[in-house]
């Protein structure tokens, strides 16, 4: 009996102790970027971490088109290609950036490759499409022969009028930024590696006196006259970055220049975003109702159940600070679907006690004393609650690994740690707490608190 | 036990359900939320004052016609929100949008939410979607198979598992006919989470099942040791008896979270909750009024072959 007591009073001092820990690291609070402030995150280790529902910010969904790619080179260009939008993202400026792959599409042949990027905390769609997808592409390319003398190209398209040179943003070295010494502009200096330096002197010798065009995402940044072969591979783009918006143009596309084009063409296939305040009216809906279910639930308890129902809420408290200690731990990106999966799992973990209490109850009612009630109840039940949760965990199994949506993912990971943990408290917490109570020679009294519903 | 006596009573009662829900679903279909046809929706705010609603209709099908929206639909969402759905629009479309409600700058509104979902994922989810149905269901019969293995006489195993699919199947459509309804008078959407929702309800379902299937496995050994020569139906009627209050107050306990959730909770688990809520009723209904009561049905049907 001691031994039970001390098990019992040792195991809700741990539950407190995890609690407080839950108490003490709050939330993850991610203050947007602006234009002059930093992104800044007050951080803790151990922090509730929200996903982009309850914390405000933007999903962009890529499709990458992988056409022409053999399949083996897929998942590494997919992983560079994952690497350079983590890199872009993170000059954007967002905090905890999340970009994930994900390979779509069940069997063989109509798979395909998509790239999910979260921006937590960030607001500024256009912005964000921009930063992410923007491709870069450097071309340098001869105008052709023909319209050399030509005082307009109007409504002709660059294919027509331009020719290709082979030479392109992936032959590059390098790329920086430099200031005329004259004029203060700014101008982007390149230079190319060795292949790409070779290329250009091939190019500038052949060509003398012909106009090369130099052309970003298809539009001519220049056209200067080749006067003399060009050895050493440098060459420059210049015109057109005015004033300090030029300034942030010419720092970016030497930025992106450096980090090198996608090495897989991607489309935008979807857009969420989420503001700020609809993200934290969602946080305080879901706190307020995971804490009124709370307290229906051990009233209905109490009521119900008496002095087991008292200690079912016990039990309950202390599978609450597990899980949420977990969520913290894992750490769990919680969404207002994870919420809603952690409320219900409120509501089922309350199971394993009613079906203990119940088999109790058969026990009590069979003529036993209550102390071996107690145990025969609960190991009578637990074939059904290890039965029954099984098939819950099996859901929440095939739920995480076929769902195509984070909110869906989040959902299952939150119910299926709640099924493990109710288990885990079932087993531990309210066996314990039920053995822990003094029932020999029960008395009256004794048996009106193990009793229940409207039963004497 | 009246339940497994006048089942009859009950599954005429479920049968008239399952008739209303899949008619209701072949004459209005489901309105299918744009996480699964694609499509764009838009929330926005009124920070300040709100536009009146005449405004609103009268820019939006000025701009509809300018960039050829199509069909449209525009809801009212509290006092001071608005939402648009449409088919999947541009970043500068959605610009246009925003103006519409803003009458060009002159009220002052916030972006509150956009959702743009490409067709592409859409028939990845829903497909998505079956796949994990049909995965849930059939891992569940070979869990009770396996779970039930020992149990053999008078129903087999694996009878167990295709009766609790029959009373799993009896568990999806009635709140799926339950949302065609409401989807067609009320525009009650089924998203992705609708479908999360489903598979919940599965989980419950089964888990108040394997109860009391846990139960009349526990007493048919029991009465076999005895030997009492007890008949199956009186077994199934005492298992359903004595399980009942239990599978009551497990539901009552959830539906007690999930009605808090629906009250209390956040917008966007509303209509997830409330599926949930039918399909936690449901679900509790046909475990102690369907489920058992079939295995006595196939054990007569059984006795006459």
């Amino acid at each position: 009996m001691f031994k039970r007591r001390f098990w019992a009073v040792i195991l809700i001092l741990l539950s407190a102790l995890i609690g407080y820990f839950v108490y003490s690291t709050n939330w993850v609070k991610v203050v947007p970027a602006t234009e002059t402030v930093a992104t800044t995150t007050i951080s803790s280790n151990h922090k509730f971490k929200l996903g982009l529902d309850l914390n405000g910010g933007i999903e962009l969904i890529y499709k990458a088109d992988t056409r022409g790619i053999a399949a083996g080179d897929i998942s590494g260009k997919m992983n560079s290609l994952k690497d350079l939008i983590e890199r872009r993202v993170n000059m954007f400026g967002v905090s905890e950036p999340i970009i994930q792959i994900e390979k779509v599409g069940l069997v063989g042949s109509d798979s395909s490759e998509q790239l999910i990027v979260d921006l937590p905390g960030a607001t500024n769609i256009e912005e964000a499409i921009a930063q992410v997808g923007k491709t870069y592409v450097l071309e340098f390319k001869f105008l052709k022969k023909e319209y050399e003398n030509a005082t307009s190209t109007e409504g002709l398209t660059l294919e027509q009028t331009f020719e290709s040179t082979g030479l392109t943003g992936a032959l590059l070295n390098k790329a920086s930024l430099e200031f005329n010494g004259t004029t203060g502009e700014p101008n982007v200096a390149l230079q190319f590696n060795k292949d790409g330096s070779d290329l250009f002197a091939k190019i500038t010798k052949e060509n003398v006196g012909r106009r090369l065009a130099i052309i970003l995402d298809g539009n001519i940044k220049s056209m200067p006259v080749i006067r003399e072969e060009i050895t050493g591979g440098k060459a420059s783009i210049s015109g057109g970055f005015v004033g300090s918006a030029g300034i942030k143009e010419a720092k970016d596309l030497v930025n992106n220049l450096n980090l090198g084009a996608l090495p897989i063409p991607i489309e935008l296939i979807s857009t969420q975003s989420i503001g700020a305040s609809l993200g934290s009216e969602a946080v305080a809906a879901s706190t307020h109702a995971g804490l009124w279910a709370f307290i229906v639930i051990s009233l209905f308890l109490v009521l119900w159940y008496r002095l087991p129902g008292l200690l079912a809420v016990v039990s309950l408290s202390i599978y609450v600070a597990i899980n949420l200690a977990l969520f913290k731990l894992i750490p769990v990106t919680l969404t207002a679907a994870g919420i809603a999966g952690f409320i219900l799992s409120l509501g089922m973990a309350v199971d394993a006690n009613i079906l203990i209490f119940e088999r109790m109850k058969e026990e009590l009612a069979r003529g036993r004393v209550l102390a071996d009630a107690v145990k025969e109840g609960f190991a009578r039940a637990w074939l059904s609650i290890r039965d029954s949760n099984t098939s819950s965990i099996i859901t929440a199994i095939i739920l995480y690994a076929f769902s195509s949506t984070p909110v869906v993912k989040g959902f299952a990971l939150v119910f299926g740690l709640g099924v493990l943990v109710s288990m885990f408290t079932a087993i531990t917490a309210s066996r314990t707490l039920l053995l822990a109570i003094k029932h020999d020679n029960a008395g009256k009294i004794m048996h009106f608190l193990f009793g229940s519903g409207a039963g004497k | 036990m009246f339940i497994i006596k006048n089942r009859k009573i009950f599954y005429t009662l479920s049968i008239i359900l399952l008739v209303v829900s899949i008619g209701s679903l072949f004459v209005w279909g489901l309105e299918l939320g744009i996480d699964f046809k694609g499509g764009s929706l838009i929330e926005i705010r009124y920070t300040e004052t709100k536009l009146d609603q005449t405004t609103i209709e009268k820019n939006l099908s000025t701009l509809a016609t300018e960039i050829s929206l199509g069909n449209y639909v525009l809801q009212s969402v509290g006092d001071t929100d608005y939402s648009i759905k449409s088919r999947l629009v541009s970043d500068i479309e959605r610009q246009k949008i925003e103006n519409a409600f803003s009458n060009n700058g002159t009220v002052k509104t916030e972006l509150k939410k956009v959702n743009s979902i490409g067709p592409l994922i859409g028939k990845e989810a829903a497909q998505k979607a079956y796949v994990s149905i049909f995965l849930v269901i059939l891992c569940i019969v070979l869990f009770i198979t396996f779970a039930f293995r020992k149990v053999s006489k008078p129903v087999s195993s694996w009878k167990y598992g295709l009766m609790a699919i029959i009373a799993l199947a009896h568990d999806v459509i009635i709140p799926t006919g339950v949302f065609s309804i409401m989807g067609h008078f009320k525009g009650y959407e089924v998203d992705t989470l609708f479908v999360t929702a489903l598979l919940v309800i599965i989980g419950f379902s089964i888990h108040d099942t394997i109860v009391v299937y846990d139960r009349i496995r526990e007493n048919l050994s029991d009465s076999n040791k005895l030997n009492d020569k007890k008949s199956f139906e009186t077994i199934v009627g005492e298992s359903v008896r004595q399980t009942f209050v239990r599978s009551i107050n497990t539901s009552m306990t959830t539906i007690l979270a999930l009605f808090v959730l629906y009250f209390l909770g956040p917008e966007a688990t509303k209509h997830f909750s409330l599926a949930l809520i039918i399909g936690v009723f449901i679900g509790t209904y046909s475990s102690i009024f369907i489920a058992s009561a079939l295995l006595v049905t196939i054990e007569k049907f059984q006795k006459k072959v």
